[in-house]
């Protein structure tokens, strides 16, 4: 592989929502200060928003204030949640609400000019452009360059002080060794890590980005940054099989979760989003499914509008329903849970950041999905989110050098990626290695087999065997610098089925039906676990640190930080 | 679900190789190829990007497709999207950027 420096002061990776945002951000705040953005995409349509999104689903709506969405965010986690990450996002909510129209989104309004709202928390929106609309925004900044292309694998870290990061041009083959003042991850969640509705052919489906690895997470973990609460996985009620969202059916045209024999069943269970999940898994359990969203009995322009809303956002939904020939006024949509995810931007796993989303490893902050402790970010937390790191970043910089890094330690770092280039075929392929992850992690560690139910026991044999997995990832064979993403990818996922499992087990009790059911451990013990369960890997074992609640109003610095 | 690429319409520009998520498509010989046909999440990127309309969107068997090809055009403000049947018909829906959903 060839071998390049870069150099710049702030280095983003992941230029999905909220890194765009972030570049964005200390552009306009700090137009001097260099910022480079290395995505393995493109993005004009990488992350969560390739197909747009049709509402925004954070926003204080007139009448409420920040700190009601703070108390909806906490009530939904049972108590699980960082009250200062959620308090600051929230407070910036509506702000960027408006930045974005005024780069071109198209918000729904009235007669009086103000927006229109769904619910207590959304606006209705034409979001099928809205990563494009940001994309250009961020291309027209003459400060911040944008490398496509580029998948970053490792950070560089000396004494706990972030200098840069590793990574390779999937097409061009360049080994990049990135030197940065600073460090913003914005790498987006984990998806694959478990085993899929319909494994085969559709294995992939357009809800969450198959894409979002976990990189972010696993990057941070072998650099020994503390990860919290990654137990609270997030299972996502969809419509089934194309695994399309069910807010706009639910909250757009306030379509009830239904059992087979017609009976409201969302009521029996709970509202939280583990519990709708639960609720469905359960009726199913006890031979009352499947169950539906009621949308049988709703107008033709509900219908038309329906249609069209979710080609904005999930296409096949609507593809489904014309290739039916039945319009969800005709027939109830089938519900289904996901796989299990890790998405900090829905639930409160990842990065353990402190107020200003600053990793326990200096200059390296964390922004959107991939930072833990702020559940219920969607689409606008990710942005406020993304402009705070920012500008934090942007502050931390100021009076520093550019780190050094040697060419010893890129040489680590490149002979790796060159191993997998030059190695002997092995056995096996890494599509054959992610398959059995996924199928272990599907068995032991509450999958959709078991209902997302697991003990104690499968637990350590999940962990057994994933380790094994990443034993026979060494030998892995690259043919192209693609695969050789796909092998990073799949050792990147690898590692966070790791932590999450040891999280999962650090948990002894069952706070969230579905998201963290423990059967050895089938109540809520809010005596021992009313806290968050942390991690840090250190010297490869993963080691569990208990941290009391943090609330709002208070500014959390990580003081035992070591350095 | 996945996409198609007809070959003989196919400009070789690049485009939807370009903006693809997960970067699963490639051009080779002068012609766009889906590299990894079950990657495909669905997003719908690439048929929005081809000039000439090569490249169609379906929804796999195991998941209830049809076997329909949808693809879209632009004309100002409006987003159509084509759904072919396979028995030749055509839905058509016409989006328009500057409205917003309404539910």
């Amino acid at each position: 592989m060839k071998s390049e420096k870069l150099t710049t002061d702030i280095l983003i990776i992941g230029g999905g929502t909220s890194g765009c945002y972030g570049a964005l951000t200390i552009a306009e705040s700090f137009p001097d200060v260099k910022v480079l953005i290395c995505e393995k995409a493109n993005i004009k349509r990488s992350g969560c928003l390739a197909a747009g999104v049709n509402a925004l689903n954070a926003y204080i709506t007139e009448g409420r204030k920040p700190q009601d969405y703070v108390d909806y965010a906490r009530k939904d986690a049972d108590g699980i949640v960082r009250g200062d990450l959620l308090l600051t996002m929230s407070e910036l909510l509506n702000e960027v609400t408006e930045r974005l129209e005024k780069l071109g989104l198209v918000i729904l309004k009235d007669e009086n000019g103000k927006y229109v709202t769904r619910g207590n928390r959304n606006l209705k929106i034409n979001g099928e452009n809205i990563k494009p609309i940001l994309a250009d925004a961020v291309n027209a900044l003459p400060n911040v360059t944008v490398m496509n292309r580029v998948n970053i694998t490792d950070f560089s870290v000396s004494d706990n002080v972030i200098k840069g990061a590793f990574g390779f041009g999937i097409d061009s083959g360049i080994f990049y060794t990135i030197e940065a003042k600073a460090v913003i991850v914005a790498t987006g969640g984990a998806a694959g890590l478990y085993k899929p509705n319909n494994p085969g052919f559709s294995r992939h489906k357009m809800w969450y980005p198959p894409f979002n690895t976990g990189a972010g997470y696993a990057m941070g973990i072998k650099s020994g940054a503390e990860m919290t609460t990654l137990e609270m996985r997030f299972i996502a009620l969809r419509c089934k099989d194309t695994i399309a969202p069910t807010g706009t059916l639910a909250q757009g045209v306030g379509a009830k979760q239904v059992n087979s024999l017609g009976e409201v069943y969302e009521t029996k269970y709970g509202l939280t989003t583990s519990q709708r999940v639960y609720g469905t898994v359960m009726e199913n359990i006890e031979g009352r499914g499947p169950c539906y969203l009621r949308t049988e009995g709703i107008t033709p322009e509900q219908d038309e509008s329906l249609l069209k809303a979710y080609l904005n956002m999930a296409p096949s939904q609507t593809i489904k329903w014309i290739e039916s020939g039945k319009m969800p006024s005709q027939q109830n949509v089938e519900i289904e849970g996901t796989e299990p995810y890790i998405v900090g931007g829905h639930t409160a796993g990842g990065y353990w950041v402190d107020t200003n989303r600053q990793t326990t490893i200096t200059g390296l902050y964390a922004a959107g999905d991939v930072s833990g402790g702020c559940p219920q970010k969607y689409v606008t937390g990710a942005l406020a989110e993304g402009k705070i790191a920012a500008l934090a970043a942007a502050e931390y910089i100021s009076g520093r050098t550019v780190p050094e890094i040697t060419e010893s330690e890129t040489a680590v770092y490149l002979s790796e990626a060159e191993k997998y280039l030059s190695g002997p075929k092995p056995r096996f392929t890494y599509e054959q290695l992610e398959e059995a992850m996924q199928t272990v992690m599907d068995s032991y560690a509450g999958g959709i087999k078991t209902n997302y139910r697991f003990n104690e026991k499968q637990l350590t044999l999940a962990d057994e065997k994933i380790l094994m997995l990443m034993k026979l990832s060494d030998d892995l064979h690259a043919e192209s610098f693609h695969e050789l993403m796909f092998i990073y990818e799949l050792r990147e996922r690898l590692i966070v089925c790791r932590s999450l499992i040891a999280h999962l087990k650090a948990r002894k009790e069952t706070r969230w039906h579905s998201f963290a059911e423990n059967l050895d451990y089938p109540d809520r013990d809010d005596k021992n676990f009313s806290c968050y369960v942390n991690s840090k890997l250190v010297d490869g074992e993963i080691k569990i640190i208990k941290r009391e609640l943090v609330g709002e109003g208070q500014i959390y610095e990580h003081n035992d930080r070591q350095h | 679900m996945s996409i198609m690429i007809d070959s003989i319409k196919c400009v070789g520009c690049g485009k939807c190789a370009a903006v693809c998520p997960g970067s699963l498509i490639r051009i080779e010989e002068k012609k766009a190829v889906i590299k990894y046909p079950k990657d495909c999440w669905g997003c719908t990127s690439c048929i929005k990007e081809c000039p000439v309309h090569a490249v169609k969107f379906y929804l796999g068997a195991d998941i209830g497709g049809q076997g329909s090809l949808v693809h879209t055009e632009e004309s100002g403000d409006i987003l159509r999207w084509l759904i072919e049947h396979p028995d030749g018909r055509v839905t058509e829906i016409d989006i328009n950027r500057k409205e917003s959903n309404k539910y």
